[in-house]
């Protein structure tokens, strides 16, 4: 089987693997690293987003052969317990989930939208998050948590 | 203060063992065993406020321990919005008492009256520097006793937690993505399983080719039993692509037919029945009626539709069995496990771990069994099973579907005389461990079957199922609420949140709109005008003042409002809905008041209220589970879809704080409410009543042609 590369969460990475196994499952159950979450399976709920060069992509039904040499961002690489993003810190803040299982997903989308606008309005948020599913209800506060974000990061 | 000899909350009466409850360990932490279980609504973190209260320690100190049949106590299922109010107050009361027995044992050893020692953060002080420490007397104090009535909680003026927004305990670790849910959970050497489930309703097993499957590299097993089957395999690509060799080769026998989705009422009203009288009121001095009015509404099949598939990991040990579950019942799940692996009780474990949110009674269970059932070829490994998204979505059970008449008799006045409410549903509630015979979905499916359950309802000294909420809350003078329970179950359906109250108070809140617009009266007085109930009122003046109730008549944007309190015993919420309405409508903004009675936590409150109040909309505008004559069709978010961040209304809640008065769930309280403020906007905005959930383009104009 041909090596796959490419730089997860900063790191090169070399996977060996058949080519046409989805991203998630690879980054679940190959590489260990299970904040990517299983929702649908045909990239219809967003749980399982995580950023492929610039963009927040459903990693369910994105194969492993199409992100060789790409860079990949995580939950995981988003930020740490000691150095949490500042929409981890959101989020935080705005105690902006109930189950939070979608939430990794979300935060991939929104961390997607704060690199390619700074400082988005209300309804560029809930633009960039509506391929995001979320069943408890927290939206308004998620799309908070994003804006506070932001404020944080133009301040900072 | 009461004469009444003091009592134990139920929890607490039922699960006596003070050591069930709280235990200090060593190392300066404190042990709270609830037997609720997280389910994404916040509830491990209320309960550690309250332990931390009770106590005087950090909340830090708290550790939460997860629901276990091994140890924890038996608190029967997380639902109903009843966890603040049974493991609130027993966790309160337990911790009390365990606060007492401390202050006895330091008061001895440090030779002082226990009322001049203090508690901080653990540490009990007297005077002139003497102190020793919960942990320090630990080894001292058995709490393998039973708990006493008598131990007096603080009072309110005295707790530094309850009434506070403490943050979340589970928070930081989903925002950072540590493995914190079933789906997350690696055990060592576990193998991984799915199940194969037929796409026509109820269709039985009959060939199934397995080499294909067997040909897949990591495979370990096929199971199968009458019309279960399986496979495990070392990886999930590898069960994931065994299960489809084993799909592609099966063949089924003729399913059971469903009825018409776009005719339940007819379906409902047509099959053999149990009825129920559940409540009636008669006038001492009958007013004259002068007419009658009737309407009958309807809400559709609901699906929970969580964001996750539902999930478990099983370990056999010989004839014993560890089961791990996000079910809501860690002991009722083990009665029907035990039922079908025809093994006692003890011989099995069920220990909680998260999952995705959780709406009422789902397919965590039914996985938990095909997990125990998948694994019992895996040679002593665990074996996490995982279902598939249209499975999820079409196999577990749903909320019921619901034909409710409203009859109303008025007097020459246009004021009601008498009131009929009749109700057509399937049970609300199929929950396992209740019954003789197992509640789990693949203990259908094997070759010795047990019966499917039939639902039935929770009587109403619980809220009732289908009748929750039916018996009105107004003081007309007289009524008759009737239910009618079928005897027949086609589509399966087990409880969703509220139960039938969001159908009752739909049909309720609507019909009195029509009688408010009729008189020409607003309608939040003429709702004011039948409550007496001064906690009622409250919440309905607070919305209205909130929401600047009657905002001026705007073309294209309508205003209705929905009350109810849950169950007529739990939670006051009021609702205002501000929609936009032309042949789609869009909720622009619900305005919400909202009595828990005391809150625990504020922030968890309004955040379960605002999530009540999102869902509810979504199920208002979008939701139906669809189907043909064979088979459930809406098997994906496509299908089924549900509401998006862009058409997600605004919502604002007022919260009612009353410390004095017991704490009572917030997770149900806003979706009934809520779901009759934007069916009654909706009759603001463009004249017309629909009054067949959910809310559409279609069913608004077929509302229309009816006129």
């Amino acid at each position: 089987m041909p090596v796959i590369r490419f730089r997860l969460n900063g790191v090169a990475t070399e996977v060996d693997a058949d080519p046409n196994r989805s991203l998630l499952d690879i980054l679940r159950s190959r590489l260990g690293l299970t904040g990517t979450h299983f929702g649908c399976g045909s990239g219809e709920c967003g749980a399982c987003h995580v950023i492929v060069g610039e963009h927040a992509v459903s990693s369910c039904d994105t194969p492993l052969w199409s992100v060789a040499d790409k860079d990949i961002t995580t939950v995981e690489g988003l930020g740490s317990a000691e150095r949490p993003h500042p929409l981890q810190r959101a989020f935080i803040a705005e105690q902006a989930l109930q189950c939070g299982y979608c939430v990794p997903g979300i935060l991939m989308s929104a961390a997607a939208l704060l690199k390619r606008n700074a400082r988005p309005t209300e309804d560029d948020v809930r633009a960039a998050l509506d391929r995001n599913l979320c069943r408890c209800g927290s939206h308004n506060r998620m799309v908070r948590a994003v804006l506070r974000a932001a404020e944080d990061m133009a301040s900072s | 203060m009461s004469n009444a000899t003091p009592q134990l909350p139920v929890s607490l009466a039922a699960n006596p063992k003070l050591s069930s409850w709280v235990k200090f360990a060593p190392d300066g932490e404190v042990a709270i065993s609830p037997g609720k279980v997280e389910i994404g609504q916040g509830i491990v973190t209320a309960l550690a406020q309250i332990a931390a209260d009770e106590l005087d320690v950090d909340i830090g100190r708290i550790r939460m321990v997860r629901a276990s049949t091994a140890s924890s106590p038996n608190e029967g299922v997380t639902s109903g919005s009843l966890s603040i109010q049974q493991s609130g107050r027993a966790i309160r009361q337990a911790c009390a008492e365990v606060r007492r027995i401390f202050l006895g044992i330091a008061s001895d050893r440090l030779g002082v009256d226990p009322t001049a020692l203090t508690i901080e953060d653990g540490t009990i002080s007297g005077p002139g520097n003497i102190s020793t420490s919960y942990w320090e007397l630990a080894e001292e104090v058995s709490l393998d006793r039973d708990a006493t009535p008598g131990a007096e909680p603080k009072p309110v003026a005295q707790r530094a937690l309850a009434g506070r927004s403490v943050e979340r305990l589970d928070i930081p670790d989903k925002v950072l993505g540590k493995p914190r849910f079933i789906h997350d959970t690696a055990l060592s050497s576990m193998l991984h399983g799915r199940v194969l489930r037929p796409e026509r309703s109820r269709a039985k097993l009959d060939g199934l080719t397995e080499d294909v499957a067997r040909a897949v590299p990591g495979f370990v097993a096929v199971i199968r039993d009458g019309s279960f089957a399986g496979v495990v395999c070392e990886t999930e690509a590898a069960a994931e692509a065994a299960i489809a060799a084993l799909r592609k080769s099966a063949t089924w026998l003729a399913g059971e037919a469903l009825p018409d989705e776009n005719n339940l009422a007819a379906f409902l009203k047509a099959q053999p029945v149990e009825s129920t009288v559940v409540g009636t009121r008669t006038s001492p001095n009958p007013r004259r009626k002068a007419r009658t009015i009737r309407s009958q509404f309807t809400r559709p099949y609901i699906a929970h539709a969580s964001i996750a598939p539902s999930c478990a990991i099983a370990q056999w040990n010989g004839d014993r069995v560890h089961v791990w579950t996000h079910s809501q019942g860690v002991y009722l799940l083990r009665t029907d496990l035990a039922l079908v692996l025809k093994i006692p009780v003890d011989h099995i474990t069920v220990e909680h771990l998260e999952g995705a949110g959780c709406y009422g009674h789902n397919a965590a269970d039914d996985v938990a069994l095909d997990a125990a059932l998948l694994a019992k070829a895996a040679g002593g490994k665990p074996v996490r099973v995982q279902w598939s998204r249209a499975d999820e979505m079409t196999h577990g059970p749903f909320g019921a579907a619901m034909a409710i008449e409203i009859e109303a008799d008025l007097d020459a006045d246009n004021e009601i005389v008498a009131w009929r409410h009749t109700i057509w549903s399937n049970g609300h509630a199929a929950r396992p461990g209740r019954a003789s015979q197992p509640a789990l979905l693949a203990g259908f499916e094997l070759e010795h079957p047990f019966p499917r359950t039939i639902s039935s309802n929770p009587p109403q000294a619980n809220g009732g199922g289908a009748d929750r909420n039916s018996i009105p809350l107004y003081d007309f003078p007289s009524w008759t609420i009737e239910s009618h329970r079928l005897l027949t179950m086609p589509v399966r359906t087990s409880a969703l949140r509220t139960l039938g109250a969001q159908g009752n108070v739909f049909a309720i809140e609507s019909f009195l709109d029509e009688i408010a617009a009729e008189r020409g009266e607003d309608p939040l007085i003429f709702r004011l005008r039948h409550l007496s109930d001064e906690r009622a009122r409250d919440v309905i003046r607070s919305v209205a003042k909130r929401a600047n109730w009657k905002p001026a008549a705007k073309a294209g944007t309508g205003y209705g409002v929905g009350f109810a309190r849950y169950k007529n015993t739990g939670a006051y919420c009021a609702a205002i809905a501000e929609i936009e309405g032309d042949e789609d409508i869009r909720v622009r903004k619900l305005t919400l008041a909202v009595d828990v009675g005391e809150a625990i936590n504020p922030d968890g409150v309004i955040n379960q209220i605002e999530g009540g109040a999102i869902q509810a909309t979504s199920w208002v505008l979008k939701e139906r589970v669809r189907f043909d004559s064979e088979r459930i069709t809406s098997n994906s978010w496509t299908d089924y879809p549900i509401l998006r961040f862009s058409e997600v209304p605004r919502v604002d809640v007022e919260l009612i704080q009353r410390s004095e008065t017991d704490p009572v769930g917030a997770g149900e309280a806003a979706h009934a409410p809520v779901t009759a403020a934007i069916a009654n906007a909706v009759f603001d905005c463009l004249g017309v009543r629909v009054r067949d959930l959910p809310i559409t383009r279609d069913s608004l104009l077929a509302a229309m042609e009816r006129g």
